[in-house]
């Protein structure tokens, strides 16, 4: 490494509340070297994004307070005065975050937005700036950018918008740039484009990349070297191979284990547990699988034939149908009792959508939804009610998915009241037997959800939708919003309640690391319709249909040597779900490639 | 998670009550100065000695002395017992009429934003065409048409304040349902009456509370106009708008007997917005705290 473009130097954050000053980063320093990309990783809370608005001084003077030094180009950012560095922000130094959907203005376009860095920092005239921006546009791979330069935001797809944002970040030509979770909030397929994206362009442009992520897979795909950030400390910083050959801090190793690995699994029928590492040391092992295997000789718990669901789009002074979104289309599968099939696919494929359709949340347009041999499609008022205690679901947000100003304890027992099935002194007992069985405490149960941390909040979600005794739980991208660490000890308890209970899972999710871990059988969607389904092991290790090729060969892998091994893919977006009205969706032919592996002809 | 709980379930009522009103302190103000009308309205028979309707011919239009706190009116009632016991009117049929608006406005919001569609569109509808009339008109109109006896002026106030609070009850009510909890209580086979009262309601309730404040201070003012133009209750039964009517007769020599009510008024509707700024300021934050 040459010189430092970036120098940081016992960096510490600190917030005000209502005890005083806790600091959120503590001492950290660290290099960045030209045309390096440093990795900051970490769990949530652990400072990682606070580091990277305290170094562009975007940490608010009311109630933050950052010490330390941070060099760049001889001069320290740290104490330069609020109009100096805005003269640095976006010229020197740039960010780009992770929601791409609300960090660009909705009421500009896109080459405005791009353009007014150009004109603020360097000053030119509105001829060369748009020949500029149009030039850099086309540096980020954009399609088509001349005509795209004049559209606005909303025109743009998510991995889209974030190239904008990198080509608004790259505008001046910065020095370092600082990408916080920039690829977090997007489908797999496009956050591997993006990934090509920026590193090709540090090669271009010569700048240092400080790279915050919580995914270890991006980190070996991207990352020179990686800092591993703890609770406002430095755990761990070396080089990313040696990090992930030997890494020396216990909780690096134990971040490391978390990690789902696509692949691991080969030759595995059964789901098996992650390696459990709990705070404080590595106890326990990776366990056994489970011991109940799916009964797949008695008759399917769920039977789903032709499920199809689609939304009109209304337009014009009539109101008339201008187009269908054909959410899902024509999808039929089975359900064993003790099994747990994936829907996978990326945003839009409709796998929330079938699993809102099965639980009669949204009303599908066709098909038919046998529960326990019961047609459930047309069903109504106590035949819903009572066929709602078998099924039962798990969202993606523990956040939003508990009503705030109920006790959990309260929440837990509600369903069991409304059904009928106790009183309400016995509904909290069981109440308090299920937040143990999810592994809280008993007496958490007066406490509301904003008490709880993500997972535990996950877990008492999952306690909720275990007090009716379902059969059947979707969990609609139940892990997705967890810390790794957290999100291993969720699906372990999933895992285990599987085989103590035999309940079947939906499990809908983008990752197909997790899925391949969880799941008996994987179906995988796109655009709406199931283009592949068979055992994990002959999808992951056989896939025929191209779709489920390129969205294997898009996950990241956790290990730096397979880095580059994979084929650049072009910058594209999925297409859309969005019809005319009058269209008929084409017959499909299967394919049987192993026994209870079908694909769908390519068309 | 670090804080301890207490046991015990309807935690803190008081002390949500107090942190709210710590948030912004003049919202303290506010709440004093209303409790201390409250307070002197209910028990009026102990802040006076006379008797707001007997009249006193020897002493039609005197002056403010020690007898007289604000002097007499021109049948030699005295102003201050008047006063304290129109506050009683005054504020009972505006507490009455948006107490009424607030119910059926907020349950016309909660089921036009929880159901949608066509029930929805006709709701919103109707309370635009309310909301297109002036409400000291329209309260006009009804107390003209049906006379002015009490029920009647609440109703008309009632009326003309129900089209707000169905707004500010279904704008939230429509975000809340495509939350994952509520959509989660669909999955649980609750019942729609139980989503939207236990679990829908509570999160909405502090919003519809300041807007109720707000408007209690809109509904007082309606009920003095009315009064004022002649609308309101019949005399001899005093109201802060009828003693303002019946002051204005004697402005240039007795100007007290307007200006005490109306002070009054000013100073219950100032404590309102008062209270109501600094509720709504609490609200605020807290939901973007829990959002």
């Amino acid at each position: 490494m040459g010189e430092p473009v970036l120098s940081v130097r016992d960096l510490t954050t600190s917030f005000r509340g209502p005890q005083g000053w806790t600091p959120v980063v503590k001492g950290l320093s660290f290099d960045l070297g030209p045309r390096e990309t440093l990795a900051i990783v970490g769990e949530s809370g652990s400072g990682k994004s606070v580091t990277a608005l305290s170094l562009l001084k975007l940490v608010p003077a009311a109630n933050g307070r950052v010490e330390g030094s941070a060099l760049l180009g001889g001069r320290n950012l740290l104490s330069l005065p609020e109009g100096e560095m805005c003269r640095i922000r976006g010229n020197e130094i740039a960010m780009i975050f992770q929601e791409p959907m609300t960090s660009l203005n909705p009421v500009l376009t896109v080459g405005d937005q791009i353009s007014e860095a150009l004109i603020l920092h360097r000053g030119m005239d509105r001829v060369a700036v748009r020949a500029e921006s149009l030039h850099i546009l086309d540096r980020v791979r954009i399609p088509a950018a001349r005509e795209r330069l004049d559209e606005y935001p909303h025109r743009f797809s998510g991995g889209m918008r974030q190239r904008v944002m990198i080509a608004m970040a790259l505008a001046c030509r910065p020095k370092v740039l600082i990408a916080d979770e920039p690829t977090t909030a997007l489908d797999v397929t496009v956050q591997a484009q993006i990934l090509d994206l920026i590193r090709s362009l540090q090669d271009e442009f010569g700048m240092g990349v400080v790279f915050i992520t919580h995914d270890m897979g991006v980190v070996a795909e991207i990352a020179d070297r990686v800092l591993v950030m703890l609770r406002g400390d430095k755990v761990e910083e070396g080089e990313t191979a040696r990090i992930f050959t030997g890494p020396a801090h216990a909780y690096t190793r134990r971040l490391l284990a978390a990690v789902p690995t696509l692949g691991s699994m080969r030759g595995e029928a059964a789901p098996r547990k992650m390696p459990d590492f709990t705070e404080g040391g590595e106890s326990a092992g990776p366990s056994a699988a489970p011991d109940r295997s799916p009964a797949y000789h008695d008759e399917p718990l769920l039977e789903v034939k032709g499920l199809t669901t689609r939304f009109e789009m209304r337009s014009g002074l009539l109101r008339r149908v201008s187009g269908r979104v054909h959410a899902v289309e024509n999808v039929s599968f089975s359900l064993a009792r003790g099994e747990t099939l994936s829907l996978v696919g990326e945003s839009g494929c409709g796998k929330s959508t079938t699993g809102r359709s099965i639980l009669r949340l949204v009303e599908p347009l066709s098909g038919s939804v046998r529960f326990e041999g019961r047609e459930a499609i047309g069903m109504g008022g106590a035949q819903l009610k009572a066929l709602r205690r078998d099924m039962q679901m798990i969202f993606q947000d523990p956040y939003a998915s508990l009503n705030p100003r109920i006790p959990v304890g309260r929440a837990i027992a509600e369903p069991i009241v409304v059904h009928g099935l106790a009183g309400r002194r016995e509904a909290e007992e069981r109440a308090a037997d299920l937040l143990e069985k999810v592994g809280l405490e008993p007496g958490m149960a007066t406490r509301l959800p904003h008490e709880f941390s993500g997972g535990q909040r996950q877990r008492v979600c999952i306690a909720r939708a275990l007090a009716l005794s379902p059969k059947l739980i979707v969990a609609d991208e139940a892990v997705s919003a967890l810390d790794v660490s957290i999100k291993a000890q969720v699906l372990n308890l999933m895992l285990d309640l599987q085989s103590s209970l035999g309940l079947s899972y939906l499990f809908i999710s983008h990752d197909m690391a997790t899925v391949e871990r969880v799941s008996h059988r994987i179906a995988v969607m796109y655009l709406g319709e199931i283009v592949e389904i068979g055992p994990r092991a002959a999808i992951i290790e056989n896939p025929q249909h191209p779709y489920t090729r390129k969205l294997l060969s898009a996950v990241p892998v956790p290990d730096p040597a397979r880095r580059g091994t994979r084929p650049p893919l072009p910058a594209e977006d999925l297409p859309s779900p969005v019809r005319a009205p009058d269209f008929v969706p084409p017959e499909r032919i299967w394919r049987t490639v192993s026994q209870g592996h079908l694909v769908q002809e390519p068309s | 998670m670090t804080h301890a709980v207490l046991p015990g379930a309807p935690r803190g009522a008081l002390h949500a009550m107090i942190r709210v009103f710590n948030v912004n302190k003049t919202s303290w103000a506010g709440l004093v100065i209303l409790l201390a009308v409250i307070v002197i309205a209910v028990f009026a028979p102990l802040f006076t000695a006379h008797d707001p309707l007997a009249q006193d011919v020897t002493r039609q239009l005197s002056g403010p002395s020690m007898e007289h706190l604000f002097g007499t009116d021109e049948y030699g009632r005295d102003t201050w017992a008047r006063l304290i016991y129109g506050a009683r009117v005054s504020l009972a049929i505006g507490i009455a009429s948006t107490v009424i608006a607030m119910l059926v406005g907020s349950s016309i919001g909660l089921l036009a934003g929880w159901y949608g569609g066509r029930f929805d569109a006709v709701m919103m509808q109707v309370m635009d065409v309310l909301l297109a009339f002036p409400s000291l008109i329209l309260g006009l109109v009804i107390v003209a048409m049906l006379g002015a006896s009490t029920p009647n002026i609440v109703f008309a106030i009632a009326l003309t304040s129900i089209p707000p609070f169905a707004r500010i009850a279904r704008a939230p009510t429509i975000a809340l349902k495509e939350r994952e909890y509520v959509e989660a209580c669909r999955s649980l086979g609750y019942s729609d009456a139980r989503i939207l009262l236990v679990h829908i309601l509570p999160n909405i309730a502090a919003e519809i509370v300041v807007m109720g404040s707000l408007w209690l201070a809109n509904a007082i003012r309606t009920e003095a106009s009315l009064a004022f133009i002649g609308l309101g209750i019949k005399p001899p039964t005093p109201t802060w708008g009828g003693m303002i009517r019946s002051g204005f007769e004697n402005i240039l020599d007795s100007a007290w007997l307007a200006v005490v009510p109306s002070l009054a008024i000013l100073i219950v509707i100032f404590a309102l917005n008062l209270l109501g700024d600094g509720l709504r300021d609490a609200v605020d934050p807290k939901l973007k705290n829990e959002a």
